[in-house]
C-alpha cells in the first residue's frame, strides 16, 4: 500500500533554507500515526495535521538530497525541457529508492521512490515489501499525468490551483493508496475517464 | 519549471488578512447558496479555497456555516466529480475536522464511494472504521449476482485491515475471502459491451461479445487475468483486477495460520482433516473452506500468470506489466506455499521453469529475487538443490549491474531479510563481498545504512582483513567503476582512462573488480594503483563513497573485536599501522580514517595488551620517524600513548629491559629532533598535545627502567627554554606553553621519586578493578593521579 504521494521542488528555493524543499502536492492514504503528544495526551486535530505536514516535510528533504546526491554522482547535465516535451522530460528523468527508517518520519519503515524531473521530484511513499516494480511503473504514469495536466514544464502554477485533477488521478490510478495492475487497456479505460475529468 | 509566480502565489494565501479572508468566505458562501449554477466560477473560488487552506502548516478554521455548506456538496449525489473533489479537500485540510468522523449509512451512495476520505487528520480511528466496514461488508454480500459492489470497495478494505486485522469478524473473512476466489476464477472471458455498442444496422442480438485476447494478440486461453486486454471490461473484470492488486496483502494478513479471532486448536485440526482429503486433487475445491478455496484459486492464478509473462507483449506497458506481474505472482505462490506445504510440489516445476526463462536475460534480474526467496523458502521442503541459483545470483549480478539503483536496493533488502539464512547455508554468500561492495560504491549515500547492518554479517575470521582492505579501497572501487562507465568528465580523468587500458595496471584493476573473496588479502602495488586513479579523486561519486568509508570502518571494528583471536588482532595492527600511510589521496579521507584508526587502536591495545610487545618491530619502525608526526599526527599521537601505556612487564611478561630502552631511545630522538633551539629551527608543525603525550610516554618508560630516569629528566629540564623559544611562542598560545611546562616540571618532579613514580605511571593490570580503590595502598595512584588531574584542567577548583 502506498502511505503517500507528494510532488515538490528539488531545486533551491529562495526563502526556504538550502536543502529545504517546497511541497506543492501532498496526499496521504496511510494509517493514523500514533496519536500521543509528547505529554502523553491525544493531540488535537490541529496538532495531527502539523504533525502530517512536518513527516511530509521530513521525506521531501531527505528525497531532495537523494536527488542531489544521484544528480552530482551521475554527473547530468539537465537539459531544460519546455511544455509539449513532457516525453523528452520523462525520458531524462532520473529515479532512485531509499528507506526510511522507523520514526523517520512513519512510525513504521517504509520506503521513498522518486522521479526527478528537472526542477520537480514526484515521490511515492510505500510499505516495505511493496511490489517496487509495479509502484515504479505507476509513478512513471502519475509524473506522466502531471507534466501533462498540470503544465508543470511551463510557468504557471496550476500545481496549487489545479490540484482537483491530481486528486481526480489519483483515484483513479491509486485508489486509497492501492497500486493497480493496469495493462494497456484498463489504463485506456481510466484515460478516457480522467479525459472526460480534465476537460470539464 | 518552479516560477516565481508560484512562489509568490503561496506566500500570498499564507499571508492573506484576516478581514480579506473573512470576505472571500463569504463569496464562496454566496456562490454556493445560490441556486444558479455558478459552473466555472465557483471552481475557481473553490480551488482558491483549497489553496488558502492548504498552504499553511497551522489549520485554518472554516465558518460553520461555510463548512456545511462543503459538506453538503460533498454528500450531493447530483454535484459533479469536480466539486465533490474539490470540497472534499478542502474539508480534509481545515478545521473543525470531526465531520468526517461520523459515516451515516445514507452518506454512501454507490458512485460516491470512490472519494472517501479515511486518511484525514480526525479520521481513521477503529471505532470510526467499523460503520463504514459493515456497509462495505453488506454490500458485498447482495445475493445478485449481476450487481456488482462499488469498485472501490476492495481498495477500500484493503486499507481498512491493513489498519487493523482486527476490523473484519472470522465470518466476515470467509465471506470476503469467497467473494475474492470468485472474482480471481471466475470472472468473465468475454468482453464488455463497448459503450457506443451497435449501430443503426445491427441487432444487439447478432453482436456476440468478443473473447478477451492475451498480450501477444492471441485468444485467450484459460480464465480471465490482468493480462488479458479486451476493448471493454465488464464489472466483474474490473473486481478481478482489483482483486488481485491486493490479494497478497489480504492473504499475508488472514492467513490460517495466524488467524486473528479464531479457536485455533479446533479450527486446525479441522483444517488438516480437511487439508487431507483435498490435497491432492484440486478439482474438489469446492469443498474446501473458503481461505483454503482462496489460496487454491489464487494459486492458479498465478500459475496462470507466469505462464501468460512467457507471451511477447505488443504493447511496452503491457510488458512492463508483464515483469510486475511476475514478481507478485510469485510472491503470493510463496505465501501460499509457506502456509500450505502441499503447495510446494505443485509450485516448484512452475517456478523452476521460470528461472529457467529468465536467468539468461539480465534485464529481467529483478524478478529473478523473489524467486531466489522462493528457493530459500522452500527448496529444502522440496528437496531441491539452490546452489546453482545463488551462485549465479551473487556473482553475476552485483558485477554487471550494480548501476541500477532499484536492483541494488531490492538485491540489497533481499540479503537484508534474509541475513541469517544466507550466512549459515548459502557460502557464496559471505565470499561475495567485494562483488556486493560495488552496489554500495556506486550508490553510496542510498544504500549506506542498509550496509551497516549487513557489514557484520559479512565478516568471517578467514576473509577479514581482505574485507578491512576492501573497505579502505572503496573510493579506489567506486573511481574504478566510475571509470568504467565515464560518469565523471573531469579534465584528470583522460589520464586515469588512459591507465585504466593499459595492460601494466590490468593486474590491478582487476584485484578491484574481483567478484569473490579468497585470492589476497590486497596487491603489493597498491600505491601505483592509487597513482594511476589520481585523476578520479574528485569524482563526485568517489567523494561521496569516500564520506561513507569511516562509518563502514566503526562497524568493521566493533564486529571485529567481538570474535577476533590473538592472531588476528595482531594482523589488525599491522594492517592499521601500515595503511595509515597507504590510502587513496582524497582530499579529507586519510585524516577521517585516521580518525577511526586512532580510536580502535586503543580498543584493540585494551583488548589485548600483550599486542605492542608482540608487534614491536613495526611499532618501533613507525613511533621512530619524525615524518610520521607530519602526515599522521593523530594516529601517531595515540601510537605513542598505547605505547607508554601497555609496553610494560604487567601487561606482557615478555617485555624486557631492552625493549623498552630501543622504544625510549626512539622517542627521546624523535622529540629532540622537533625541540630544537636552534635559531634556524622551524616553528613547531605540530600540536602541543603531541609534545605532552611524548613527554608523558617518555616518562612512563623511564619509570619502568630506572636507568633510564636521569636521561628522561635532562630532556624535561630542557622543555622550559624550548617553550620560551621564539618560534613556538608565536606558534602556541599561551595556555599551551604553561601546560607544557608544568606537564615537564611535574614529569621530572615525579621522576625524582621513582618508586612513587612507578605507581603513578604504571599502574598494575588490574588496577580497574574496585578492590584497588578501597585498599589505601593502591588507591593512592589513582587518587593522586585524579586530583593532580583537576588541578591541571580545572584551575579554577583553587581556592583564589
Amino acid at each position: 500500500m502506498v502511505l503517500c504521494f507528494l510532488i515538490h521542488t528539488v531545486c533551491p528555493v529562495g526563502v526556504l533554507s538550502a536543502g529545504e524543499s517546497r511541497i506543492l502536492y501532498s496526499r496521504i492514504f496511510g494509517q493514523e500515526e500514533p496519536v500521543l503528544s509528547g505529554e502523553g495526551r491525544e493531540l488535537t486535530p490541529e496538532q495531527r495535521r502539523l504533525a502530517q505536514k512536518e513527516r511530509h516535510n521530513v521525506v521531501a528533504r531527505q528525497v531532495r538530497s537523494a536527488v542531489c546526491l544521484s544528480r552530482e554522482a551521475s554527473g547530468s547535465v539537465c537539459a531544460e525541457a519546455v511544455l509539449g516535451e513532457e516525453t523528452v522530460a520523462l525520458g531524462e528523468a532520473d529515479s532512485g529508492v531509499l528507506s526510511l527508517g522507523p520514526g523517520e518520519p512513519f512510525a513504521r519503515q517504509s520506503v521513498a521512490l522518486w522521479l526527478g524531473v528537472q526542477a520537480l521530484a514526484f515521490t511515492l511513499v510505500c510499505q516495505p515489501y511493496e511490489n517496487l516494480l509495479l509502484a515504479e511503473g505507476t509513478l512513471h504514469k502519475l509524473a506522466r499525468y502531471c507534466l501533462e495536466e498540470l503544465r508543470l514544464l511551463g510557468l504557471g502554477s496550476e500545481v496549487l490551483l489545479k490540484s482537483d485533477r491530481v486528486d481526480a488521478l489519483l483515484q483513479r490510478l491509486l485508489p486509497h493508496g492501492q497500486l493497480l495492475f493496469l495493462n494497456h487497456r484498463f489504463a485506456q479505460n481510466m484515460d478516457k475517464e480522467l479525459s472526460s475529468y480534465m476537460s470539464k | 519549471m518552479y516560477a516565481p509566480g508560484t512562489e509568490s502565489l503561496i506566500k500570498q494565501a499564507r499571508e492573506i488578512q484576516e478581514e480579506e479572508l473573512q470576505k472571500f468566505y463569504g463569496r464562496v458562501l454566496k456562490q454556493l447558496q445560490s441556486s444558479k449554477d455558478a459552473g466555472g466560477e465557483l471552481v475557481d473560488s473553490l480551488q482558491r479555497l483549497h489553496l488558502i487552506v492548504s498552504a499553511t502548516k497551522y489549520a485554518r478554521t472554516l465558518p460553520p456555516e461555510l463548512s456545511k455548506k462543503l459538506q453538503a456538496l460533498l454528500r450531493s449525489p447530483s454535484s459533479p466529480e469536480q466539486f465533490h473533489a474539490l470540497s472534499s479537500a478542502i474539508l480534509r485540510e481545515s478545521l473543525p475536522l470531526s465531520a468526517q468522523t461520523t459515516w451515516p449509512a445514507w452518506c454512501f451512495p454507490r458512485y460516491r464511494m470512490s472519494t472517501l476520505h479515511m486518511s484525514s487528520p480526525g479520521a481513521g480511528r477503529k471505532e470510526d472504521l467499523l460503520p463504514l466496514c459493515q456497509h462495505l461488508l453488506r454490500s458485498l454480500e447482495s445475493r445478485q449476482p449481476e450487481i456488482q459492489p462499488p469498485k472501490h470497495t476492495l481498495p477500500i478494505l484493503s486499507k481498512m485491515f491493513t489498519f487493523s486485522s482486527l476490523l473484519l469478524s472470522e465470518d466476515q473473512v470467509n465471506l470476503v475471502s469467497r467473494k475474492l476466489a470468485d472474482w480471481l476464477r471466475y470472472a468473465s472471458v468475454h468482453q464488455g459491451a463497448s459503450i457506443s455498442s451497435g449501430g443503426f444496422f445491427t441487432s444487439p442480438r447478432t453482436r456476440q461479445p468478443a473473447l478477451m485476447t492475451e498480450v501477444d494478440g492471441a485468444v485467450a486461453g484459460d480464465f480471465f487475468t490482468v493480462l488479458c486486454v479486451g476493448q471493454n471490461y465488464t464489472d466483474d473484470q474490473w473486481m478481478n483486477m482489483y482483486t488481485f492488486s491486493m490479494v497478497k496483502s489480504w492473504l499475508l494478513t488472514y492467513n490460517t495460520e495466524g488467524s486473528s479471532n479464531v479457536d485455533s486448536d479446533d479450527r486446525s485440526e479441522m483444517d488438516s482433516s480437511v487439508m487431507s482429503m483435498v490435497s491432492a486433487t484440486s478439482s474438489s475445491s469446492r469443498l474446501l473452506p473458503p481461505k483454503e478455496r482462496l489460496r487454491e484459486k489464487a494459486f492458479e492464478y498465478c500459475h496462470r500468470l507466469i505462464e501468460q509473462s512467457d507471451r511477447k507483449a505488443l504493447k511496452r506497458a503491457d510488458a512492463e506489466l508483464q515483469k510486475a506481474c511476475m514478481v507478485e505472482a510469485v510472491s503470493v505462490m510463496d505465501i501460499i506455499c509457506s502456509e500450505d506445504a502441499s503447495y510446494v510440489y505443485r509450485a516448484f516445476p512452475c517456478i523452476k521453469a521460470l528461472h529457467g526463462r529468465l536467468s539468461t536475460d539480465l534485464a529481467f534480474a529483478r524478478a529473478l529475487l523473489p524467486v531466489a526467496q522462493f528457493y530459500l523458502n522452500h527448496s529444502e521442503t522440496a528437496a531441491v538443490d539452490s546452489e546453482a541459483i545463488f551462485c549465479q545470483l551473487f556473482s553475476r549480478f552485483p558485477a554487471e549491474l550494480f548501476n541500477e539503483p532499484m536492483l541494488a536496493f531490492e538485491f540489497v533488502h533481499f540479503c537484508l531479510h534474509n541475513v541469517s539464512v544466507l550466512q549459515e547455508k548459502v557460502a557464496v554468500y559471505r565470499r561475495s563481498f567485494p562483488n556486493l561492495l560495488k552496489f554500495l560504491a556506486w550508490n553510496g549515500p542510498g544504500l549506506i545504512s542498509e550496509f551497516m547492518e549487513l557489514l557484520p554479517s559479512l565478516l568471517a575470521p578467514d576473509t577479514a582483513l581482505e574485507l578491512l582492505h576492501t573497505l579502505l579501497d572503496l573510493p579506489c572501487l567506486a573511481a574504478t567503476l566510475d571509470l568504467q562507465h565515464r560518469c565523471f568528465q573531469g579534465a584528470k580523468m583522460a589520464v586515469s582512462l588512459e591507465a585504466f587500458r593499459q595492460p601494466t595496471y590490468r593486474g590491478l584493476f582487476l584485484y578491484i573488480l574481483r567478484p569473490e573473496a579468497g585470492t589476497g588479502d590486497t596487491i603489493d602495488r597498491l600505491s601505483m594503483l592509487h597513482e594511476a586513479l589520481e585523476g578520479m579523486v574528485e569524482s563526485p561519486r568517489v567523494v561521496h563513497c569516500a564520506q561513507i568509508v569511516p562509518v563502514l570502518l566503526h562497524v568493521y571494528f566493533n564486529t571485529v573485536t567481538q570474535l577476533a583471536d590473538e592472531r588476528l588482532i595482531n594482523q589488525l595492527l599491522q594492517v592499521l599501522v601500515e595503511r595509515s600511510s597507504l590510502l587513496y589521496n582524497i582530499k579529507s579521507f586519510s585524516i577521517e580514517v585516521q580518525r577511526v584508526f586512532s580510536m580502535h587502536l586503543q580498543t584493540l591495545c585494551k583488548l589485548h595488551p600483550p599486542l605492542i610487545v608482540d608487534q614491536y618491530k613495526e611499532l618501533l619502525e613507525f613511533a621512530s620517524t619524525t615524518t610520521n608526526i607530519y602526515s599522521k599526527e593523530d594516529f601517531y599521537t595515540h601510537l605513542v600513548w598505547v605505547i607508554g601505556e601497555y609496553l610494560s612487564l604487567s601487561y606482557n611478561p615478555c617485555c624486557t629491559v631492552e625493549l623498552i630502552t630501543s622504544f625510549f631511545e626512539g622517542l627521546e630522538a624523535v622529540l629532540f629532533e622537533i625541540t630544537q633551539v636552534r635559531q634556524s629551527a622551524s616553528p613547531p608543525r605540530y600540536t602541543p598535545r603531541l609534545l605532552t603525550v611524548l613527554m608523558t610516554a617518555l616518562a612512563k618508560l623511564a619509570s619502568r627502567s630506572q636507568d633510564l630516569i636521569p636521561r628522561a629528566s635532562l630532556f624535561l629540564s630542557k622543555i622550559h627554554s624550548f617553550a620560551h623559544s621564539g618560534p613556538v611562542e608565536i606558534c602556541f598560545s599561551e595556555d599551551d606553553t604553561e601546560e607544557i611546562i608544568t606537564c615537564a616540571q611535574e614529569l621530572n618532579n615525579l621522576l625524582k621519586l621513582p618508586n612513587v613514580a612507578q605507581f603513578v605511571l604504571t599502574p598494575a593490570a588490574q588496577a580497574d578493578g574496585p578492590r584497588w580503590h578501597r585498599d589505601t595502598n593502591t588507591a593512592l595512584p589513582h587518587r593522586m593521579r585524579a586530583i593532580s588531574s583537576l588541578l591541571q584542567n580545572h584551575s579554577s577548583f583553587l581556592p583564589a
